[in-house]
């Protein structure tokens, strides 16, 4: 259930050969490709939003520091308590602690794509503790023992068919039926009661104010609110990046957020969250707590170009434009994030040689930048990660830079370099080439990666130094 | 406790706080070492690095680009401004947003809202309705739902661990009232409070919202503003736009998924809708 092998050649071919992944994801990301365009008609607004919505993002991260420490005050004003995680397993234990303090051994859950890096389900089952996913895809996915393909519709690779199978299988007293109301029902009957004796409630943030104490969540089925209102402990979960300066701030950011990611204008829901249940309230949770994870953020953030990462809101538009991800689909990757964000994010937090493989899994044709509305420049990072999985740039701060060489390719490299300065091997090498009139044999070695579904190129009859000299062109 | 946000800067984190000061610093730490390496802290509103920094890095091509850089200049936020619409236009587009998310409308008037209310839960079946203790919306509530008849009205007047069970398993509509609603994109803004407790508008299957048609602000970004909130906030509030909807299945969109199955505006023509803040 937790991350699968990082074999993403072999994972996107399989994926490639399943008619299944292939028609689930194609139907679903045409959808939301012309939801979002018919929403970005106005390219005049589209532009205007746009350069706002970056340059909030860059404003937040450019003051990063102050702002989380500005946060952390307001909150703890606000009656929210903080706790600052570096790694994954310090931002579990935190979260443990605070449940085990109030004997809660009953968890539900809302969208989080911070508690997948945490694998948090899975760290609290071990220890005893039920953590219930309650936003509709990511329940289906627990349900069938899976992770995310999506960071917005977990359950994006799935038909209703196999839904249905899978209600039909897990939910006790369930009749089969394919109704999307009617499964949809079964889940509200038994989330519903889940939600009622939850003993605390988690959840994601989509933003932090940092000059208020709030914490943004968005959502449109509900559980959101259920999980953080409903229960008598709320823990929210967020990635140092999320926080914003100002309230005003947030609007235009949840604005391109709704637009790029499920082509709203707004969600059901946008649930302002700036503490717990005051004295004279009747309801709402006794306790929040706001958990920071760092997780290799800081990291990317020392990188003033890499930093762009950081700017990214989730809103999953990369994926849903990408050529590779709607051909293989999210699982293919083997990561939390997927697609072009993921290809970016993964090897700057997981290391370049663990997970240098996705830093190629790109044509480059930038789709992704064209769309993403806080202007991450996604292909450039690509290619400075490309290159710092070779070779480490001076000063480099990238994780495993440099670690994913290939002594093939630098042999080769250096060979080239070879022929190119030295005009008698050069002459050699070319004209030996068109006297054959083929390259080495391209089915050998390493040659194979490359041939296997390309052909190789035939050298020409005669040398370019040849064609000019009958043209009159003189050696110098 | 909620004070406007003038705590020290070092106030303890509250009950059952794990906090790692080891990981607070380190992060931190890391996070200005970043920035004393690019020339000092950064400027209010940029994030372009320093010129030296992209000329260190001069060994590779995609340097960053400083003048396409956003934040080098302030925000633009004369387009949002701008976003307005008249008056009469602004409630038949909020309509039209709401209506199309599945929102249902009723028109009535300060005198008649009661009555209406009482009709459409008649005809919806529904046995009661709950209300906050001590809401403004209580009283005239009462009087019209005193026949006996359902549907009853309830009042959420004790605090919610005394009330959950009934809450998720008899209650069939709560009734709030809202600050006001969003012209641009459909949505009502709700603040919940002591007398309208937040799962009101959450758990019962019929969630009714009364709304002044004179409160309808253009965008969400200058009701956010002209409430003041960025002073003080309350502790929760929220924008709500129509019933709960997911299309988490094969993306065939499936209403009242864990929230309220309906979600009723009832427009109360001349103001006695309770609303604290007209928005102009």
């Amino acid at each position: 259930m937790t991350a699968p092998a990082a074999d993403f050649r072999a994972s996107a071919t399989a994926a490639l050969a399943d008619p299944q992944i292939r028609a689930n994801f194609r139907r679903a990301m045409d959808g939301l490709m012309a939801k979002r365009a018919a929403l970005f008609a106005d390219p005049e607004e589209w532009r205007a939003l746009r350069a706002l919505g970056a340059a909030i993002r860059a404003r937040s991260l450019a003051n990063l520091p102050e702002l989380l420490e500005q946060l952390e005050e307001r909150c703890g004003a606000n009656g929210i308590a903080v706790h600052w995680a570096e790694t994954v397993a310090e931002a579990n234990a935190a979260v443990l602690a605070i449940l085990r303090a109030h004997g809660a051994s009953r968890v539900v859950k809302g969208k989080s794509m911070v508690s997948e890096e945490m694998h948090l389900n899975d760290f609290l089952g071990a220890h005893g503790v039920e953590s219930l996913e309650s936003d509709l895809g990511e329940y289906i996915v627990q349900l069938d023992e899976e992770t995310p393909s999506h960071i917005i519709m977990p359950a994006i690779h799935k038909n209703g068919r196999q839904i249905a199978r899978l209600f039909g299988e897990k939910i006790r007293g369930a009749q089969y039926t394919e109704d999307v109301d009617a499964l949809t029902g079964m889940a509200r009957r038994v989330l519903r009661r889940k939600f009622e004796e939850a003993d605390a409630g988690l959840s994601g943030v989509n933003f932090a104010v940092a000059e208020t104490g709030t914490l943004v969540l968005i959502e449109n089925e509900g559980n959101g609110r259920m999980s953080t209102h409903v229960p008598p402990v709320h823990i929210a979960l967020m990635g140092i990046e999320k926080v914003v300066e100002r309230l005003e701030d947030v609007p235009p950011l949840l604005a391109l957020l709704c637009r790029s990611a499920t082509g709203q204008t707004i969600t059901t829901y946008t649930n302002l969250i700036s503490g717990p249940r005051g004295p004279r309230e009747k309801d709402g949770p006794r306790e929040v707590h706001l958990v920071i994870l760092d997780n290799g953020r800081s990291r990317i953030f020392l990188d003033p170009e890499l930093r762009a990462t950081l700017r990214c809101i989730r809103c999953g538009a990369c994926m849903n434009h990408c050529p590779v991800y709607t051909r293989v689909g999210g699982h293919a990757y083997g990561t939390v994030y997927p697609g072009p964000i993921g290809k970016i994010l993964t090897p700057q937090v997981e290391g370049l040689k663990a997970r240098h493989e996705l830093v190629h899994a790109s044509s480059l044709c930038g789709a992704c930048v064209e769309i993403c509305p806080v202007r991450i420049p996604i292909t450039e990072i690509l290619l400075r990660l490309r290159r710092e999985a070779s070779h480490r740039l001076p000063g480099s701060t990238v994780r495993e830079a440099g670690e994913a060489r290939n002594p093939w390719e630098d042999r080769t490299w250096a060979l080239w370099r070879r022929v190119h300065a030295s005009a008698g091997l050069y002459r050699l090498v070319t004209r030996l080439l068109a006297r054959l009139r083929r390259l080495p044999p391209p089915r050998l070695g390493p040659l194979r990666a490359w041939t296997a579904a390309r052909t190789a190129p035939r050298p020409a009859p005669r040398t370019l130094h040849e064609l000019a000299r009958d043209r009159g062109v003189r050696d110098a | 406790m909620r004070d406007g946000g003038q705590a020290a800067p070092d106030a303890p984190a509250v009950a059952g706080g794990q906090t790692a000061p080891e990981a607070r610093e380190r992060i931190l730490g890391r996070l200005r070492s970043a920035r004393a390496a690019a020339g000092g802290p950064a400027v209010h509103a940029g994030t372009a690095p320093a010129p030296g920094e992209a000329v260190a890095r001069a060994g590779h091509a995609a340097a960053p680009r400083a003048q396409g850089e956003p934040g080098a200049r302030p925000p633009d936020t004369a387009f949002l401004a701008a976003k307005a619409w008249p008056p009469a236009e602004r409630l038949a587009r909020l309509r039209r947003c709401m209506e199309a998310v599945k929102t249902e409308f009723v028109e009535a008037t300060a005198a008649t809202w009661p009555a209406a209310v009482r009709e459409l839960l008649r005809s919806a079946g529904a046995r009661n309705v709950m209300a906050g203790a001590g809401s403004a919306l209580a009283a005239p509530l009462a009087a019209a739902c005193a026949g006996g008849d359902p549907p009853a009205l309830l009042l959420y007047d004790r605090p919610v661990e005394e009330l959950k069970e009934s809450l998720f398993s008899t209650v069939d509509a709560g009734i709030t009232s809202c600050l006001g609603s969003i012209a641009e994109t459909g949505g009502l803004i709700l603040c919940p409070s002591p007398e309208e407790p937040r799962l009101l508008s959450l758990v019962p299957p019929i969630h009714l919202v009364l709304l002044d048609p004179a409160s309808i602000w253009d965008t969400l970004w200058q009701a956010v503003r002209e409430l003041g909130w960025a002073r003080s906030i309350p502790p929760n509030a929220l924008v709500v736009s129509g019933p709960s909807k997911t299309a988490d299945i094969e993306q065939t969109l499936a209403y009242g998924v864990h929230g309220p199955k309906r979600l009723v505006v009832v427009l109360v023509d001349g103001g006695g809708a309770g609303s604290p803040a007209p928005a102009r």
